[in-house]
């Protein structure tokens, strides 16, 4: 990340807030609007709330398939958003996102490499983002859930806060790939061990039904994936400050 | 157009009315009008109004979500389209080919059955096809940076040998292509079905809910290609087909005082009314802290792939409380405005994978135009319109030539098309 997107990225997130508040309303720049039941966990992530607290190093690793990257465009990606939001709406703390990408293996698979994928990080939060793969090889729901299980009961036992994040929302593919199990299964696991879900594909669908993006198109450019993945990275940010319950105005 | 359709909704049966009187009986027989030829014939219009409805919905439900979405049984309960459809087409293949078994034997019943499964194996091998042109089409001209891992799902275009022959092989099911081949299967074991429901019927039934619990507590499945397993189980999905065959062999005679019973009435409405909470958390997710956690730990998730306990309870509650309000001689029946969704019935297979296609197209349709929900709607009322042409022609179709067949004296019976398609 160069300085250049670090001012960008400033005005950027500064326009949001603006665009929040009442009097701007009809601003332009990404609004990212979300309804607020996709924001908020009745789960909470109290490693994460104990570290603000006590203004240690907030260290968040994303583990996540291709969908947690753009190609060719890392620093535009939701992790590095997510880091951004955060140090803006907690400027008092370290953040430091890290990513562990695990491209083309399903749960199961990542969640057998999970000890190797910790050793020696000692994450206050992991974001796990699965079920792409999953829903694209249509493996059995029953083995996923058990897999996302296991993974996440492990790095619970690691000490970390886990948020698990479920695919996007594709309309293309949706001939071809059916997500709908892999998402419920997600959110019995997500219950079951009180870890929040930031439910992605909800948030998508919804932007792609409001018209704040058009996930339909063709083109061929990069430009939407940035966008998408700002909106993202900045709902998840909202997402966790809320599930930690943390009130960023005591921080400034 | 009405008079032909009038005419070619009551099919031209009269050799099978005898047959037919001992065995349809969902409800006690109405005495015969001079204009209720339906009643003469045994037809179940029921039967032929639900199926079509169940086809009219798999077709909604297989667009992306629009307005007409939140008509579809699934939002308002844990059942769907699926076990209207696999139910009633258990129903009407053992009345068919369960009087084509007493009249002709096992032999010439089995191979009618047999040439029925090869119909339907051909029918998917078609949607298949169908479907590799849509995949190839978005896979050459949608190249979007954000959706490049899902894009992946066209990796078995690189190995199309491969590919080709698990689709064949009926292990290869792309998505919303898994009814057909649950149905091969299905139909496949139709006779030795038929035999033993003759042989003892009530035996039957029970061994297909003891399958049914061996499924459960076991675990078979039949495995799928690439990997994974079959969307709809047949092990457990068999449960209904038998069952719906079980009912169409003198068991929804037997049931009838269950059935009128006010107990049982109260349970369905219970049921429904509690399933019916049940789901409004999941599209009012506002709602969901109204849900005792120890109800979702023990409900969730619910596996449409083994038809979920709680899925084919929701089936029996609808089942009788349909059964309840609407009676066979309903006049509603013979309304025109119902008259489209009895034709859907009556031509399932084709309207089935009309339906599919459709939903293809429609989705296609909506991804290259940049509609909203105007063209959604467009859309879906459109499919519709265009199954019950279809559906409409073909009766009349079939009307004509069976027409012409008894002309020339033709004595044969055609089970296919005395009962209903399926």
């Amino acid at each position: 990340m160069r300085s250049g997107s670090w001012t960008i990225a400033g005005l950027v997130s500064l326009a949001g807030l603006l665009a929040a508040s009442p009097l701007f309303a009809e601003d332009t720049t990404p609004r990212c609007e979300v309804p607020a039941y996709l924001l908020t966990s009745e789960s909470t992530l109290p490693k994460v709330a104990d570290a603000v607290k006590n203004g240690r190093p907030l260290d968040i690793l994303v583990i996540g398939s291709r969908s947690s990257t753009i190609p060719a465009s890392e620093a535009s990606a939701y992790p590095a958003r997510l880091q951004a939001m955060l140090k803006e709406k907690l400027p008092a703390l370290t953040v430091n996102v890290t990513v562990e990408l695990q491209a083309k293996k399903t749960a199961e698979d990542v969640a057998a490499g999970l000890s190797k994928l910790l050793e020696g990080k000692q994450p206050v939060l992991v974001v796990w983002q699965t079920g792409t793969v999953d829903a694209m090889r249509s493996v059995d729901p029953d083995d996923f859930r058990g897999a996302v299980d296991e993974g996440v009961v492990a790095l619970q036992n690691a000490g970390a806060d886990v948020i698990l994040m479920n695919p996007q929302y594709s309309p293309r593919t949706e001939t071809m790939i059916a997500p709908e199990p892999y998402l419920d299964n997600m959110r019995v696991v997500a219950q079951q061990h009180d870890a929040p879900l930031f439910d992605r594909f909800a948030i998508m669908r919804q932007w792609n039904e409001s018209g704040e993006f058009d996930l339909f198109s063709t083109v061929r450019g990069i430009d939407l994936a940035k966008r998408v993945h700002d909106c993202l990275g900045r709902a998840l940010s909202t997402f966790v400050i809320d599930a930690a319950h943390i009130n960023p105005a005591q921080q400034n | 157009m009405t008079s032909v359709a009038d005419r070619i909704a009551e099919p031209p049966v009269a050799e099978t009315a005898d047959a037919t009187r001992r065995d349809v009986d969902l409800a006690p027989p109405a005495p015969p009008t001079a204009n209720s030829l339906a009643h003469v014939s045994g037809r179940e219009l029921r039967l032929d109004l639900f199926r079509g409805l169940a086809l009219w919905l798999i077709f909604i439900d297989h667009l992306p979500p629009n307005l007409l979405t939140w008509l579809t049984i699934r939002n308002y309960g844990f059942s769907d389209a699926t076990e209207i459809f696999i139910f009633i087409s258990g129903y009407t293949a053992a009345f068919v080919y369960g009087r084509a078994m007493r009249e002709a034997g096992f032999v010439v019943a089995t191979a009618r059955i047999l040439r029925r499964v090869w119909q339907i194996y051909v029918a998917h091998v078609f949607l298949f096809t169908i479907f590799l042109a849509e995949i190839s089409y978005v896979a050459t001209s949608f190249v979007n940076p954000l959706y490049s891992e899902e894009m992946g799902i066209m990796d078995f275009l690189k190995q199309p040998d491969v590919t080709i022959v698990q689709a064949l092989l009926l292990r290869f099911r792309p998505v919303n292509m898994d009814v057909l081949p649950l149905y091969i299967v299905l139909m496949l074991f139709l006779p030795l079905i038929l035999w033993l429901l003759k042989w003892r019927a009530d035996v039957t039934l029970t061994l297909s809910v003891l399958l049914y619990a061996v499924t459960w507590q076991y675990d078979l499945y039949l495995s799928a290609y690439p990997n994974g397993v079959w969307a709809f189980n047949p092990f457990a999905w068999q449960l209904l087909f038998v069952f719906g065959a079980w009912c169409a062999q003198g068991g929804a005679k037997r049931m009838s005082r269950i059935l009128a019973s006010r107990i049982t009435l109260g349970i369905a409405f219970a049921y429904l009314l509690a399933a019916f909470c049940v789901t409004l958390t999941w599209y009012l997710p506002q709602l969901s802290y109204l849900m005792p956690r120890w109800l979702e730990q023990w409900m969730y998730p619910i596996n449409k792939t083994d038809l979920d306990v709680l899925r084919f309870a929701h089936f029996l509650a609808l089942a009788a409380v349909t059964v309840r309000f609407l009676p066979k001689d309903w006049p509603g029946l013979k309304s025109r405005w119902l008259r489209p969704l009895i034709l859907c019935g009556q031509h399932s297979l084709e309207i089935f994978c009309l339906g599919v296609f459709l939903a293809f197209a429609g989705h296609f349709i909506l991804a290259e135009v940049s509609g909203g929900a105007g063209l959604h709607f467009v859309v879906s009322i459109s499919g519709i319109l265009i199954m019950s042409g279809a559906a409409w022609l073909f009766s009349w179709y079939k009307y004509s030539a069976d027409k012409s067949a008894s002309r020339n004296k033709s004595t044969i019976g055609n089970a296919d098309m005395a009962g209903g398609s399926l």
